[in-house]
């Protein structure tokens, strides 16, 4: 690694895991605790999850189960809460894109599924997230079908309102907002969506019952209200901004405003 | 049997519309008379899913995911071609079709790739509609920018998450259709068998993957979006639950699969670090546009390099050999996947590579950060330098990236004819799981236009000649086959579970990769694939012996999954393997040593080799049979690739 400007550790480290077990959603779970070994710094936080899963199998014991899949910090699978933080402690980073070398040797590590009575644990670290699917079918989209659709070029969009879009539009939909909130609330994710599809005026037809169906969807899930301190914002691993939630308290005043109530 | 494409006779240009005007339609009322299975919800799936049901047919969609959103396409950066001519330089439908036939070494079915060529406008304009965030100009207009292998700008773009937002659009049709519902989501389920009845594809099997429950689903019909299967290779810049199951289950009820020996090595992806690597990442190829590839002009200067003795830094610029540049001044650093993988092979095994394995060459940005700004540089690429940093500690804005090559994409899939029919009647491939559009070599940016087109704008037409076919009468499980089915999967999770030995899955996935990327990689000899093909058989034996999963199957159990996702790459390996000791040539992504031109180039034998190479399962251990469709070129000229 020469020319490295990084002070991170670079030496390998013997770690303790602190692991949530729970064999499945009826049963009672608990803290669980293992030691891992010679662990790169330049390993990933799964990585050094797989090291420890290889051993349990090799010694005929149940893996810890986790979900995860692109390892790029796109997908959204991954959902670590690791000592006391949403995919741990780098600012901007999922799960899969934490890196050993932030932790130093003979550090203990909390492992624990996302907390939220709309997430329940399918088993160990792996929580069932579909209530988002269910907002998202609630409104999270423009109705348009397949076909007849006008040229691509045919309503300009200033670069400024796409790109504000596009912005809100990254949202991987892993659910750290929700895990980081004491309120356990989705208004980051609700609104993200909302933002992007009241900025675009391909979206602009359907703000109105948009708004009020996913925000109605997002209760009946039981999710909380939103405590306003922020620290979903704070948490997200791709630095969706709290001006997307202002734009959905907005949208949804509005839409109130002149509402039919039909939500 | 023999393969028949139906392929439209007549022009080129008109074969489509032609083909449209010929295909039966099934009447507004019976559509809803109709179950259509899909599974996979990526690119591919979830446009098909919502297409079929925007028509009226009923969908039922699957997908091992926790959420269809998650499915990989999300992970595609750079964008994707549409034949628009937004930029007024030059394109065209037909130059769209001529690149990518030519791209692809001439491997490809001239039909499919006109027809994917033709759709590509439609896709941007339903993805627009649909509220996709592209990148656009201070006007407002789309923007667009050129992609490797093409000399015109073509690329549609969402920064560098383009397959992202893509997705997230087909998401959300997808999604809409679930709340009207006409489409039934089945999340973490995976397809672990394909149920034929009386010659004709009637239904799937699944496993929940929460409590292990078996099911069996009839329809219709049933459409694979299933992606590919790089992960053969243990390390690839697939995510980690990508397998092939699915077509491999197909396969072996019947759907040939062709030239499963074309994968594409990628050529700028973050080198390996260490044994416990799970996975590769891209670093996004639209990068090229920008940076220069190099290494150090002597072996010496790189030996020192890699010893710590000099930095990057200090090698001066006449002791850099930007080897892409002087080897091909018309296309420089753009030139295609296969031909950039391969020359920064050829220049780490000369010695000269970077990075403390030495395999590794530079991408390095200076002249564009001097020439614009690192603002600028930022603006375009920035999730990807950050990306980068986090994976590798170090800064691309102050030293050169390190990449290196890693199997990407796999051209090869389930054959199909025109209609994205396999050879099992009512059973369809689409996007990455079939095999039809990219020939031997893939170009940048097709892959998602390639699954949208199939999704958005093919399948829902040409699956309706099939099902016009069918009696609009209700399909059930109550067939015999479907038991039959349920028992084997049943019957083969019980057979994982009792094996109790001493390897992980993952051991015998890494072996498998080692064998793969060694032997069946970038460069491969008859000598190397007699020998990697009695290895695979050897490895396939132990591990029905000694592979270990613990646990029961009534629960989530994610190392029996990965047992079963293993097992089948171990039988797909030797497929591979043969279907490179076949080809007795080198084309695209497929170089055989023994074949190649005096520069170094591939060469290809169209007088033998012109054919999809479709191979039929006959039985456990039995070789597989070889049926060639042939090739027929009509409008463009077989020439040798060459971008010099």
């Amino acid at each position: 690694m020469a020319g490295s400007a990084s002070t991170t550790n670079t030496k390998p480290m013997n770690l303790k895991l602190r692991v949530w077990r729970q064999p499945n959603r009826q049963t009672e779970g608990r803290i669980v605790e293992y030691n891992v070994k010679d662990i790169s710094p330049d390993m990933s936080f799964l990585e050094m999850l797989d090291v420890l899963n290889e051993d349990l199998l090799r010694a005929g014991t149940d893996p810890v189960a986790f979900d995860h899949d692109c390892r790029e910090g796109i997908c959204g699978s991954c959902d670590l809460f690791i000592n006391g933080r949403s995919h741990g402690p780098e600012k901007g980073t999922t799960t899969c894109q934490l890196h050993m070398r932030k932790f130093s040797d003979g550090d203990t590590i909390t492992i624990e599924p996302w907390r939220a009575n709309a997430f329940p644990v399918n088993k160990d670290l792996s929580v069932d997230r579909s209530a988002f699917d269910r907002i998202i079918q609630a409104g999270g989209y423009v109705s348009v079908n397949t076909g007849g659709a006008p040229d691509g070029n045919e309503i300009p969009i200033p670069k400024e309102i796409a790109d504000r879009a596009f912005e809100a539009a990254t949202c991987i939909g892993c659910g750290a907002c929700v895990a980081a909130c004491k309120n356990a609330s989705a208004m980051l994710f609700v609104s993200a969506k909302v933002s992007q599809l009241a900025l675009l005026p391909q979206g602009k037809v359907e703000a109105q019952t948009r708004v009020e169906n996913m925000v109605a969807q997002m209760d009946i899930e039981g999710f909380g209200a939103c405590s306003n301190i922020g620290s979903c914002a704070a948490e997200c691993p791709v630095g969706i901004s709290l001006e997307n939630i202002a734009i959905l308290n907005r949208e949804f005043l509005t839409a109130k405003a002149a509402s039919n109530n039909l939500a | 049997m023999e393969l028949f494409s139906k392929a439209p006779e007549g022009p080129l240009a008109e074969k489509w519309d032609k083909h449209k005007f010929n295909v039966k339609l099934v009447n507004p009322a019976n559509k809803r008379k109709y179950d259509v299975i899909v599974v996979g919800t990526g690119l591919a799936g979830a446009a098909a899913a919502a297409s079929l049901a925007e028509l009226g047919y009923n969908v039922k969609a699957f997908t091992y995911h926790d959420s269809p959103r998650r499915a990989h396409s999300i992970a595609a950066q750079g964008g994707i071609n549409a034949a628009k001519n937004y930029q007024n330089d030059g394109d065209s439908v037909f130059r769209l079709f001529y690149d990518t036939i030519k791209g692809g070494d001439y491997r490809a079915r001239e039909a499919n790739v006109y027809r994917l060529a033709q759709v590509s406008v439609n896709i941007i304009d339903q993805c627009v509609a649909q509220g996709v965030p592209f990148a656009r100009e201070y006007g407002g207009l789309l923007a667009n920018r050129s992609f490797g292998g093409a000399q015109v700008s073509r690329t549609f773009y969402a920064r560098g998450q383009t397959g992202q937002q893509l997705l997230l659009g087909a998401y959300s049709a997808l999604s809409r259709q679930v709340a009207y519902g006409k489409v039934k989501m089945y999340t973490r389920s995976e397809l672990l068998d394909i149920v034929v009845v009386d010659g004709q594809a009637r239904g799937i099997v699944t496993r929940n993957l929460v409590n292990g429950e078996v099911q069996t689903h009839a329809a219709h019909a049933v459409v694979l979006a299933t992606g590919g299967y790089g992960n053969v290779f243990y390390l690839s810049t697939n995510a980690k639950y990508c397998n092939v199951t699915a077509p491999w289950r197909a396969h072996k009820k019947g759907a040939y699969f062709a030239n499963p020996c074309f994968t594409q090595i990628h050529p700028t992806c973050i080198p390996v670090s260490g044994d416990y690597q799970s996975k590769l990442t891209l670093m996004s190829e639209s990068l090229r546009n920008d940076g220069r590839v190099w290494v150090p002009a002597t072996k010496e200067i790189a030996e020192r390099l890699r010893k710590g003795e000099i930095r990057v830094q200090d090698i001066k610029e006449e002791d850099r050999d930007y080897f892409l540049e002087r080897k091909y001044p018309a296309f420089g650093n753009l030139v295609p996947r296969d031909v950039a993988s391969r020359n920064a092979k050829m220049m780490c095994d000369e010695g000269r590579g970077v990075g403390a394995s030495g395999l590794a060459v530079y991408l390095d940005f200076a002249d564009v950060i001097k020439r614009t700004s690192a603002q600028a540089v930022s603006q375009k690429y920035g999730n990807l330098f950050e990306m980068y940093e986090k994976i590798t500690d170090e800064n691309p804005y102050e030293m050169p990236m390190r990449i290196y090559p890693a199997v990407h994409y796999t051209m090869g899939g389930l054959w199909v004819d025109y209609n994205l029919q396999t050879t099992i009647p009512g059973l369809y491939a689409t996007g990455e799981c079939n095999f039809s559009d990219h020939g031997a070599n893939r170009l940048g940016a097709s892959a998602l236009m390639q699954g949208l087109a199939d999704g958005y704008f093919v399948i829902p037409y040409t699956i309706g000649d099939q099902l016009a076919q069918t009696p609009p009468k209700p399909v059930t499980t109550d067939h015999p086959a479907f038991a039959e089915a349920k028992a084997a999967v049943q019957a083969r999770v019980e057979q994982l579970l009792s094996i109790n030995g001493t390897r992980t899955p993952d051991d015998f996935h890494k072996a498998l990769g080692h064998i793969m990327w060694e032997y069946c990689g970038m460069a491969r000899n008859a000598e190397g694939l007699k020998h990697a093909k009695a290895e695979i058989q050897k490895l396939r034996r132990e591990f029905w012996q000694d592979v270990k999963v613990v646990g029961s199957g009534e629960e989530m159990n994610q190392a029996l999954e990965k047992a079963g996702r293993v097992a089948d790459f171990l039988e797909l390996g030797e497929l591979m393997i043969d279907d490179a000791f076949n080809r007795n040539e080198s084309c695209g992504g497929h170089f055989r040593e023994e074949y190649q031109t005096p520069e170094g180039e591939a060469l290809r034998d169209d007088d033998n080799y012109a054919y999809v190479a479709a191979w039929e399962y006959k039985g456990d251990n039995q070789p597989e049979v070889l049926h060639k469709e042939e090739l027929v070129f009509e409008n463009v000229k077989l020439t040798q690739r060459s971008y010099k």
